[in-house]
């Protein structure tokens, strides 16, 4: 007699084709060109959608799982964070302001990302790649509400926080990540992937999240520090994604290859601009620094960036353009960055300072090179003025990059006594750009970065009309969530909580 | 050659993990960091399931990984058995 066996449990690329691939069908009323009207334009050529498959091969029902227990974790930390006042076991109240940069331009960005995903995930013709930006557009939004809500928590205390929404369309500094995704986000789908799936996610990312989670967790910002590991957890597929579709778009015909340099040359260039603020936090504002950006662009940079181009080089893929120029701004860019935002710190919804006298011996040592003969002396300048009764403020505009958007206040990659400037002229008007690379990404497509909002030009225009006060208004821009950390709101009511606290 | 690489979350569950991966790679190196932990390996490493099964003493399901991992370079393949990280180059 035949006894029946249990069927034996799907394996994983069984399960994978079933529950993936076998959810698309051939379209019989309508032709392919009219469902997917938006992948021919860029010129990027696909013979064979099935050959794109998710490594992972993760399912629908095992995505829902194990994403429910990243959020059962990550629930559990923070409601334990709002109950036991976890907001004063951080080192000090400076590192908010770490805090409130990453909500004011990282958070609406993983928002955008969302969004981004969610409409690729609709435009490109084959069901591997559709599940999984529908998976990623799923995180992302995930992302998005589990920093607001982490950071809530913060907003209850502390100025600077509250309108971190709009903000992000106002403010100059976090009109450099808008700008960067609203430039993917108008791209078509397979440059958005580029754009965001590999530059952003594969090459940069974790040049961002590792060390600044890393960072939340050395100083004992346990709410960000799980947000962020949560959501990196998703990081791991997304980087994965972002791989996947360039050795697809390699492999499916060899005139992919030149416009997928193209798109790295840009993104990759774009990315490294966006990510100054982030040499800035790593190097400035975290009262424990875990390490510097520096080091930690060698390891995530360097050492990854280039076993990746390796690997990419047997496709015919070189590393990206202005490669070298990054690498020539490292030891510079968050120095360069920091004092702008505390030259401008009465235009920034956080808080700065001038670098105590620990601060200054560990720049000496991580930037051995460079701090002590270029930015100390400028530092030292700006501590003398506030000995004096004094403060060190420049209330002129800073003239914008057309491309990303960030103050020309870069030197050249040769000469940091030399500060950069390009210029374009366009249809009779003259554009500004920070370098070479933004200056070049703009003309490969002026007719798209002239139509660019930059926050200074609108301040001169209708109807503010260079009415400073009226613009900080609008970019709720509060005086008590500006300025020198010295004399904040924020370090006089965190220094009064935590005395109360420990001396309950 | 270059360096493959996976972080994971520094937890009880990711101790056995760890544990297994420097078993099924001897000339991995584990590198610890606040709250995570970094195994990394010239060219190539592999992320068994029954190593991890023995290690922490139950049923592991490769996909768990994702719960807490934070990112990884290399490319990836992964079924039910194993994950492997490769660079070609
Ligand atoms: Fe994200
Ligand atoms: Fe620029």
């Amino acid at each position: 007699m035949d006894i029946k066996k249990t069927p034996k449990k799907l394996n994983v690329k069984e399960k994978y084709r079933l529950m993936t691939r076998d959810l698309a069908w051939e379209p019989s009323y309508r032709d392919e060109k009219e469902i997917y009207p938006y992948v021919d334009y860029e010129g990027i050529k696909v013979h064979d959608w099935s050959k794109w498959e998710d490594p992972f091969r993760l399912t629908m029902d095992a995505y829902w799982k194990y994403q429910a227990e990243k959020e059962r974790k990550y629930y559990a930390i923070i409601d334990a964070h709002a109950q036991n006042n976890g907001h004063l076991n951080v080192t000090d109240a400076r590192y908010l302001t770490a805090i409130k940069l990453f909500l004011q331009s990282i958070s609406p960005a993983e928002y955008a990302s969302h969004r981004g995903f969610a409409r690729v995930g609709r435009e490109f013709a084959g069901v591997g790649p559709q599940v999984a930006c529908q998976m990623q557009s799923i995180d992302e939004i995930r992302h998005a509400q589990t920093q607001v809500h982490a950071m809530s928590n913060y907003n209850k205390f502390y100025n600077g926080f509250k309108d971190f929404a709009n903000q992000r369309d106002r403010i100059w500094y976090t009109s450099v990540a808008r700008s960067f995704f609203d430039d993917a986000m108008s791209a078509g789908p397979f440059e958005f992937l580029i754009a965001i799936g590999f530059s952003f996610e594969y090459v940069l990312t974790n040049l961002l999240f590792v060390p600044f989670m890393s960072g939340a967790a050395y100083n004992g910002d346990m709410a960000t520090c799980t947000f962020g590991f949560s959501a990196q957890s998703d990081e791991a597929r997304h980087m994965t994604l972002g791989l996947e579709c360039i050795k697809f778009m390699l492999e499916q015909d060899p005139d992919n290859i030149p416009i997928v340099q193209k798109w790295i040359d840009k993104w990759f260039w774009r990315g490294c601009r966006l990510l100054t603020l982030v040499a800035a936090m790593m190097d400035y504002m975290l009262p424990k620094r875990v390490m510097s950006w520096r080091e930690a662009w060698n390891i995530y940079g360097v050492e990854n960036g280039n076993a990746l181009f390796r690997d990419l080089a047997r496709y015919g893929i070189k590393p990206p353009m202005h490669w070298d120029d990054v690498e020539k701004s490292i030891d510079h860019t968050s120095h360069q960055i920091m004092l702008g935002l505390y030259q401008w710190k009465f235009g920034t919804a956080f808080h700065s300072w001038t670098p105590t006298a620990s601060d200054i011996e560990w720049l000496k040592e991580k930037y051995p090179t460079t701090f002590e003969k270029y930015y100390l002396p400028r530092w030292e300048y700006a501590i003398a003025q506030k000995e004096n009764g004094g403060e060190y403020n420049n209330f002129g505009l800073p003239k914008l990059c057309q491309t990303c958007q960030l103050p020309c206040l870069f030197t050249e990659p040769d000469d940091p006594t030399q500060l950069a400037h390009r210029e374009t002229e366009y249809e009779g008007e003259k554009y500004h750009f920070c370098s070479d690379g933004c200056q070049h990404v703009f003309e490969q497509e002026p007719e798209k970065y002239v139509q660019a909002w930059l926050p200074m030009p609108s301040l001169m225009q209708e109807p503010l009309k260079g009415d400073l006060a009226a613009w900080m208004e609008w970019a709720s821009l509060e005086p008590t969530a500006s300025g020198e950390y010295a004399n904040s709101e924020d370090k006089a009511n965190f220094e009064k909580w935590r005395k109360q606290v420990s001396t309950d | 050659m270059s360096k493959v690489f996976i972080i994971l979350q520094a937890n009880e569950e990711t101790r056995s993990i760890v544990e297994a991966i420097e078993q099924d790679n001897p000339d991995a190196e584990v590198v610890h960091e606040p709250a995570m932990v970094k195994v990394q390996a010239e060219g190539h490493l592999v992320v068994r399931r029954e190593t991890i099964e023995e290690e922490i003493g139950r049923e592991f399901d490769m996909q768990e990984l994702n719960i807490n991992l934070i990112t990884l370079s290399g490319n990836v393949d992964e079924d039910e058995d194993a994950l492997t990280l490769t660079w070609n180059s």
